[in-house]
């Protein structure tokens, strides 16, 4: 299972001059099992921020999050995060990061290679197993970073802008081999992005928040079958009406 | 590392040549010119002394003892400079304790301590060792303590995600590693520090023997030949624990780091 409900969620930081910033303002969401939600929205909007609280790694001033019906009170091995910037440990060979969780699990040296190998091939990096991730290209340590998360068999799987610093030509590599590995392991994505295309190509749900404070603007279904051609004309126009709307009504003051 | 190693190759002729090149003249300059041995023993003296000395065999008993000396200052350092850094590099309360305290004493020179060490300790081993202890442990709480500083969050928060919680994994699985580079630094400085502190230590009598003591004990002889031959040898061995260290390091603990530098 992987149903993940957010009630009346607010976070606010005390600004240097003892005011106070509201970064999210009584955010609902609910996010249901096997369901790939992109939460988009320009900086400054909250969306790390509430990405980071689904994760555990922040508190919330009020509200709760719970995951299959068990509030979030820290990091948990049910919860898998890929980050926006390189996060393998350099000092780790490519298996070796992947089967650290496991590793930290204390699950035998054996079992947890076997388990990382499985992993590695989903995302086809076998013949790296034991490069560094220094050796690795920008897309192939996010792929690693993808499969160190699956390792541990989350339920949910959060992902900050995880291809945010890739070029077009990879990224878009990367969004296909996510929604296949998706498709093949079914976890519950919660998958934050600025971009229109990059929501549109890969959500069930795209998620528009509003900066200052953080709120949700509009949440738009996308029912269009995958896998989803870019060039096509409903792609298009798909990604217009998305646009449009958020110009209408979720545009920044 | 391919261009590193053919630079070294290079390096390593020229190297020769030029060492090749200061002998002639050391030779010419105390043989020809000066003819005095106390002022310029001229380095077939030198040569000759080191000999003697081979074969009177107290040597390698000078050897051992400074050796002793020196593993127990920085055998201590090391044991007393990482918790040290990893403490202060991992909580911010201990930090700013211990910070001040260690930059007050930091200051003072490793040699200003003989004093001390002398009545603390009396003229034993320890007592060197305690000089090199203080010259060594410095560098090694600096700079462990800012390597851990620097540990980028997002490894912590990585690891987080992936069931290492506890103050004492992170540490051990997460911060340790990604210090080890800056811990390394601090060791390689400490023992050059320590090194260096060598002679000093043994010069206030803690035993008959030391390559340090030696030193002093031909200078009283003024057997200025057999000086020189314990400045190469203490120039060398610190010479030597540089390359080992470097060499032993790099491969073994850092060889992730191969591809990261650039």
């Amino acid at each position: 299972m992987g149903d993940l409900v957010i009630k009346d969620l607010n976070q606010s930081f005390a600004r240097e001059d003892g005011s106070r910033l509201v970064v999210l303002e009584n955010l609902n969401l609910d996010v249901k099992d096997k369901e790939f939600v992109c939460i988009l929205g320009s900086s400054g909007c909250g969306k790390t921020t509430l990405l980071r609280m689904i994760a555990g790694l922040d508190t919330s001033e009020s509200g709760s999050i719970a995951l299959d019906g068990r509030e979030i009170k820290g990091p948990n091995p049910k919860i898998g995060m890929v980050f926006q910037e390189y996060s393998l440990f350099p000092w780790r060979t490519v298996i070796d990061n992947i089967a650290f969780g496991l590793e930290m699990q204390g699950v035998p040296r054996e079992k947890r290679y076997t388990v990382a190998e499985q992993y590695l091939n989903l995302v086809n990096l076998s013949q790296f197993r034991d490069s560094f991730p220094s050796e690795l290209s920008g897309g192939m340590r996010q792929r690693v970073a993808v499969a160190r998360a699956l390792a541990l068999d989350p339920v949910l799987l959060l992902m900050d802008e995880p291809f945010g610093a890739l070029d077009a030509q990879t990224r878009n590599k990367l969004q296909h081999e996510l929604l296949e590995i998706w498709e093949k392991t079914k976890k519950t994505v919660v998958f934050i992005t600025h971009s229109v295309d990059e929501a549109v190509f890969l959500a069930d749900r795209i998620v528009v928040m509003t900066p200052r404070p953080g709120r949700i603007c509009r949440i738009f279904e996308i029912t269009l079958p995958r896998p989803r051609d870019r060039t096509s004309t409903e792609f298009a126009g798909l990604r217009r009406d998305v646009l449009d709307l958020i110009n209408q009504h979720c545009s920044i003051q | 590392m391919g261009r590193h190693a053919e630079k070294n190759g290079r390096d390593w002729r020229l190297g020769a040549l030029a060492i090749l090149v200061a002998l002639a003249a050391w030779q010419f300059i105390a043989a020809v010119i000066i003819r005095y041995p106390f002022i310029l023993p001229a380095p077939t003296d030198v040569a000759s002394a080191f000999f003697s000395l081979v074969g009177k065999g107290d040597i390698f008993v000078d050897l051992g003892t400074s050796l002793v000396h020196f593993a127990i200052g920085l055998g201590l350092a090391l044991l007393v400079g990482i918790p040290m850094g990893i403490i202060m590099g991992w909580n911010r309360r201990i930090e700013a304790v211990v910070d001040p305290l260690i930059e007050l004493l930091r200051p003072i020179p490793p040699l200003a301590w003989i004093p001390f060490a002398i009545i603390w300790f009396g003229l034993t081993t320890f007592s060197a060792g305690f000089i090199i202890f203080i010259g060594a442990v410095f560098p090694i709480i600096i700079n462990t303590y800012s390597g851990f500083r620097g540990v980028p969050r997002v490894f912590v928060e990585a690891g987080k995600m992936l069931g290492c919680t506890k103050d004492r994994d992170l540490v051990r699985y997460i911060a340790l590693p990604a210090a080890l580079p800056s811990v390394a630094a601090g060791i390689r400085i400490a023992t050059g520090v320590g090194w260096m502190c060598l002679v000093a230590a043994e010069l206030f009598g803690v035993s008959n023997y030391g390559l340090g003591q030696k030193l002093w004990f031909y200078y009283s002889l003024h057997q200025m030949d057999s000086v020189v031959v314990y400045m190469i040898l203490l120039g060398l061995i610190g010479l030597a624990f540089d390359m080992v260290f470097r060499h032993y390091v790099d491969k073994k603990f850092l060889k992730w780091r191969t591809g990261e530098v650039a």
